[in-house]
């Protein structure tokens, strides 16, 4: 029988289909892979239960005829979105033993689709962080090794579903983009991250961090599974006041591999300072590709790129100073009580809040407090205007725009702990995507020469996830990245 | 005339500035579609919206944006085509988001202002600076336990209206002429039910004093301000306490007090001591609100008839006097009756019955007017058959008595009594020769000129005719007969 | 510096975390150094440029006004910390 963990989606639906295997078998492959993937961390909460059950109710459907879009395949969820009757915890302390009496409209989406959950993936806590170190429940391990054989950080805020898509023991996952949090832990980790168009993916039940910023999000280990992935979380949602009423096209039909006379930006700006020759090679080398297939290469020029972390670091804050108020041991979660009510607040958010989470609730309170509130949030929300008209300019000149996803690879656990600053220009090529609210897509390129892999970013308008996606299967195809981590590739020899 | 206050050091004026908060009609909430119901089970009405689970998102509720519109038209004042919402930042038990989502630069209604009339005949002008949508907090109750506080959200999230006023009030009767006003206009537009023991309307009255026509004194917030009564009492507490303060040499501290209905007093908030940073941003889970000009004009359309215009048609289309109109227009519903009663038919008379009979035993039975058992076509009625000469004024309070108790109609009862005014010349006389033979010392002393006697025969006429006599008539027969 | 000790300790009351002395110690260089980084912002003209608080061009949807909801006190306090009574339970509150 096929190595049922390897699969793609798209083969492994086929695979249900003709009866080669079932959800179940399937679904147990799978529940195997994440236990011999212990190691990596990448769940706070794992359900095999559910997930067997799940899969014996889709080879039901299947038998009957029923079977939807992506029944009998085998998800991991962010631990930011709420699953019903299953705890739910952002990775925090706060949250610990939360059980939501509610499905998140993706995941739900998900499900009424056929999906099996396998569990709830580890991120860094409340999705703030690119490292996956500042989880309460521990941080995630790259299934790729260093050099020297030493543990890697899987990227962040999404960490946990990177790591076991690429560990292969799921074959896809959900998770979330407010600064990067999709597309650098998909980059770190060798396999596909697609951060959609703002206002896609409902928000609804997705526990929030920076509500203008936050973007759901599929990764899959190719840009088909991908798509097939976003077609169903993607639609309408009249919960979210955010939700564009769009018709989801198929994005997967979009991989045509047609790319003639496509124009193909090249931003000046993102050589920034220090790019390693590696990144910069990997990067010529994709628009080589590129224009192998019929594409063009325009020159384009992005002027704010450098204010866009700054301001970012205003307003990711500010909202998540305001969006994390709730967590004061009322009606939830932790209580840590005190003399008075205003005590247990106080008890309560400094035991329940890791250092980073804290460190940005105060950034946030104080961009917002009087006296600086125009200095800070107000000038950033102007910042993040003139970031969004150079990429409306630049659109005038392309059709989409190529980038290196991260300024490097995945770097050891502990490495950029000590300076904030230096963890947050993880996010320098994501986080204009996300201020600008426009689809990105982030795909396996190559390997450094540590053996790591990199990744290769495709920005596009906002609605034309199709053509990133286009552009991303070319990518994908030329590159051939079909390398293994080396921990599946040593289990594999 | 600006309402002085005596003290030691000579007079006082007081300044008033009030923000009312209201609560707006509707089904469900302003962002989430759990009920607005009074006095539910506790944290029954609360969706998981209101309970601020983690990433549960606010959805405007179409309604109450409608009647906002409605109520800033009604006020007079300016709908803004565009507002935003803006979250409000602080924590509190019964504010579950931990912050509050209301609007702060951009409010839904701006500039405006509305006319007060006071005891004294003269009107008033107060001016409106603002109205903004925001969210009610839930309910704390302190008094279940001796360590604890109890919360219910039932309230978390219902939709209110700020009204904000200009500091153009000048004194108690000012202020409770306002808030009646204010009250009166949005029954009307059917915004608000205005019920201020239930709390759908909340006063915050902003107080100073300074010498008259000096500069601005410094304020305290009065909350928690829950009747007409008690804006009045919360005043005259506060200026008395603020200048005797003044007098003895001592400062106003800016503050926020509590009224204590209870003891009649005002006292200061410690936990709301601590000085405020709201950080006030706009809520990015919504939008701004856009609204079109056809909107506001299409809402404008269906605005009812407001207490200030029908009190002007009342007394130029009904002749009505300024004091009668204003009691007819207090509550639409009694506006409405009124009108229904006054079609067609003597609308002096019409008012005369309403106002002295009906409400007269409406107000002693502790009913309303939607509740009388008389409806507004049968007094109508009623007063047809005064008109009429069917009955006399005197049979017709009986009617009205026996329509009051049975629900029926005049006519029936009087059909049914036999009470129709005997205008039949022969019966009356017959009558009359009755009491002139029974009485003949009073007729003589009548005849030798005690002309006062005359009410006499009138009386003994009517009663033998057990009213239903046509006066007039009796009168007119009487006279002759008597000559 | 731009955040010291002082203000570090106001903005943490604003946020109710409690942090003593040392942690304001520790945080007061961190967030001053992250806060500096982003005075960068003020080499940018935004001179006649207007906020942007969110990218989505949509309108703002209304709902309908029903009652479509509540009713589930048992998923509202399901998780409370304390509860009685279908209320919600915190220390007294002074006022
Ligand atoms: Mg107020
Ligand atoms: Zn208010």
């Amino acid at each position: 029988m096929t190595n049922l963990t390897h699969m793609s989606i798209a083969d492994a639906l086929k695979g249900l289909e003709s009866k080669d295997f079932t959800a179940v078998e399937l679904a147990q492959a799978h529940i195997d892979a994440v236990a011999a993937a212990k190691d990596l961390n990448a769940f706070v909460t794992e359900t095999p239960e559910i997930a067997l059950k799940q899969a014996k109710e889709s080879d039901k459907r299947r038998s009957a005829g029923k079977a939807g879009a992506l029944d009998g395949i085998p998800l991991a969820i962010k631990d930011l979105f709420c699953t019903k009757g299953v705890q739910t915890t952002a990775s925090s302390h706060i949250l610990e033993g939360f059980i939501p009496q509610y499905e998140s409209t993706v995941t739900a989406n998900l499900f009424a689709d056929g999906a099996v959950m396998l569990g709830k993936t580890n991120l860094d806590e409340f999705a703030m962080g690119s490292s996956n170190t500042t989880s309460y429940f521990g941080n995630v391990v790259n299934p790729w090794k260093g050099a020297d054989g030493k543990d890697l950080v899987p990227g962040g805020s999404s960490g946990g579903s990177a790591a076991i898509v690429a560990a292969r023991g799921a074959m896809g996952a959900t998770g979330t983009d407010t600064g990067g949090s999709i597309r650098q832990p998909a980059s770190f980790c060798g396999i596909i991250g697609m951060k959609p168009t703002y206002g896609r993916c409902s928000r609804w039940g997705v526990v929030a961090f920076a509500s203008s910023l936050d973007h759901p999000g599929p990764f899959a280990r190719s840009v088909e599974d991908c798509a097939l992935l976003l077609n169903s979380m993607a639609g309408h949602d009249p919960k979210d006041s955010t939700s564009a009423q769009r018709d989801v096209p198929d994005f997967a039909a979009a991989l045509t591999g047609d790319i003639k006379g496509l124009k193909i930006g090249i931003p000046k700006e993102y050589h920034a300072d220090g790019m390693s020759d590696e990144i910069e090679k990997l990067w010529q080398q994709g628009m080589d590709w590129l224009k192998e297939s019929g594409a063009e290469a325009v020159e384009i020029s992005l002027p704010h790129t450098k204010y866009s972390l700054p301001a970012y670091y205003i307003i990711a804050p500010a909202e998540a100073s305001s969006n994390l108020a709730r967590y004061d041991g009322v009606r939830y979660g932790l209580r840590e009580d005190g003399e008075d009510l205003r005590e247990m607040y106080e008890n309560t958010r400094a035991a329940g809040f890791g250092d980073e989470v804290k460190r940005r609730i105060m950034i946030g309170t104080y961009a917002l407090s009087a006296g600086y509130y125009d200095a800070y949030y107000i000038k950033a929300q102007k910042v993040r205007r003139l970031i969004l008209e150079d990429f409306d300019k630049a659109f005038e000149q392309c059709d989409a725009i190529l980038t290196p996803t991260t300024p490097s690879a995945a770097f050891p656990i502990g490495e950029n702990e000590d300076d904030p600053i230096k963890m947050y220009l993880n996010d320098i090529f994501t986080v204009t995507a996300n201020l600008a609210g426009i689809p990105a897509l982030s795909v396996p390129a190559g390997l450094d020469a540590n053996g790591l892999p990199l990744g290769l970013q495709i920005i596009t308008k906002a609605w034309d996830e199709e053509t990133a996606f286009k552009v991303g299967g070319v990518i994908e195809e030329k590159a051939g990245f079909t390398a293994l981590p080396q921990t599946l590739a040593q289990k594999a020899a | 005339m600006a309402q002085l206050t005596k003290g030691k050091t000579g007079e006082w004026e007081t300044v008033i500035g009030m923000e009312v908060h209201a609560q707006v009609i509707a089904e469900s909430k302003l962002f989430s579609g759990a009920s607005t119901k009074f006095g539910a089970d506790p944290n029954s009405q609360v969706s998981l919206v209101d309970a601020a689970m983690p990433g549960m998102l606010p959805v405007l509720n179409e309604h109450v944006v409608e009647q906002a519109i409605k109520t800033g038209l009604g006020i007079n004042s300016k709908v803004n085509r565009t507002s935003v919402f803006a979250r409000k930042n602080y924590f509190y038990p019964d504010l579950p988001q931990g912050y509050q989502i209301s609007q702060f630069d951009k409010p839904i209604v701006g500039e405006g202002k509305i006319e007060i009339d006071l005891k004294d005949g003269t009107v008033k002008e107060i001016g409106i600076t603002r109205m903004h949508l925001e969210q009610d907090a839930g309910k704390s109750l302190h008094d279940q336990h001796p360590t604890k506080s109890y919360v219910d959200l039932n309230r978390s999230g219902c939709a209110l209206m700020e009204i904000v006023s200009e500091p153009d009030i000048r004194g108690p009767e000012e202020a409770a002429a306002y808030i009646s006003k204010l009250r009166m206009i949005l029954r009307y537009l059917g915004t608000c039910d205005g019920n201020m023991d239930e709390g759908s309307m909340r006063a915050d009255v902003n107080i100073s004093v300074r010498k008259p026509g000096g500069e601005l004194g410094t304020r305290a917030e009065i909350k928690n301000v829950n009747s007409v009564k008690a804006v009045q009492q919360s005043i005259d507490f506060e200026v008395a306490r603020q200048i005797e303060i003044l007098e003895d040499g001592g400062e106003i501290k800016q503050e926020t007090r509590l009224w204590d209905p209870d003891k009649n007093e005002t006292r200061s908030m410690r936990s709301k001591e601590e000085a405020h940073d709201y950080r006030y941003f706009p809520d990015p889970d919504l939008l701004p609100l856009e609204l079109s000009q056809e909107q506001i004009d299409a809402i404008k359309k269906t605005l009812p008839e407001l207490p200030d215009e029908k009190k002007h048609r009342f007394i130029g289309e009904f002749g009505l006097s300024a004091y009668d109109a204003s009691v007819l227009i207090a509550e639409r519903s009694r506006a409405d009756y009124y009108e229904t009663v006054a079609k067609d038919r003597d609308a002096k008379l019409a008012a005369n019955w309403v106002i002295n009979e009906l409400l007269g035993i409406l107000n002693k039975n502790d009913q309303d007017i939607l509740d009388a058992p008389i409806k507004a076509e049968q007094l109508g009625g009623l007063i047809s058959l005064i008109s009429d000469n069917t009955i006399s004024g005197k049979i017709a309070k009986d009617v009205f008595a026996e329509m009051y108790k049975t629900g029926n109609d005049a006519a029936a009862i009087v059909e049914e009594k036999g009470l129709k005014q005997v205008t039949d010349t022969d019966a009356i006389e017959a009558v009359i020769d009755e009491v002139i033979a029974e009485n003949p010392d009073n007729v003589a002393a009548y005849q030798g000129g005690k002309d006062k006697l005359f009410g006499f025969f009138v009386g003994q006429v009517m009663k033998k005719s057990q009213g239903k006599a046509n006066p007039a008539a009796v009168n007119e027969l009487l006279k002759k007969k008597l000559s | 510096m731009s955040m010291d000790k002082k203000t570090v300790r106001k903005v943490a009351g604003l946020a109710r975390i409690k942090m003593d002395d040392a942690e304001l110690e520790t945080m007061a260089p961190q967030l001053s150094k992250i806060i500096d980084w982003i005075e960068q912002l003020s080499e940018v003209n935004t001179d006649n440029v207007k906020p942007l608080a969110n990218v989505v061009s949509i309108d703002l949807p209304l709902r309908e006004d029903k009652i479509t909801d509540g009713d589930c006190a048992d998923k509202v306090l399901t998780n409370a910390p304390e509860e009685v009574q279908n209320f919600f339970v915190v220390s007294k509150i002074v006022e």
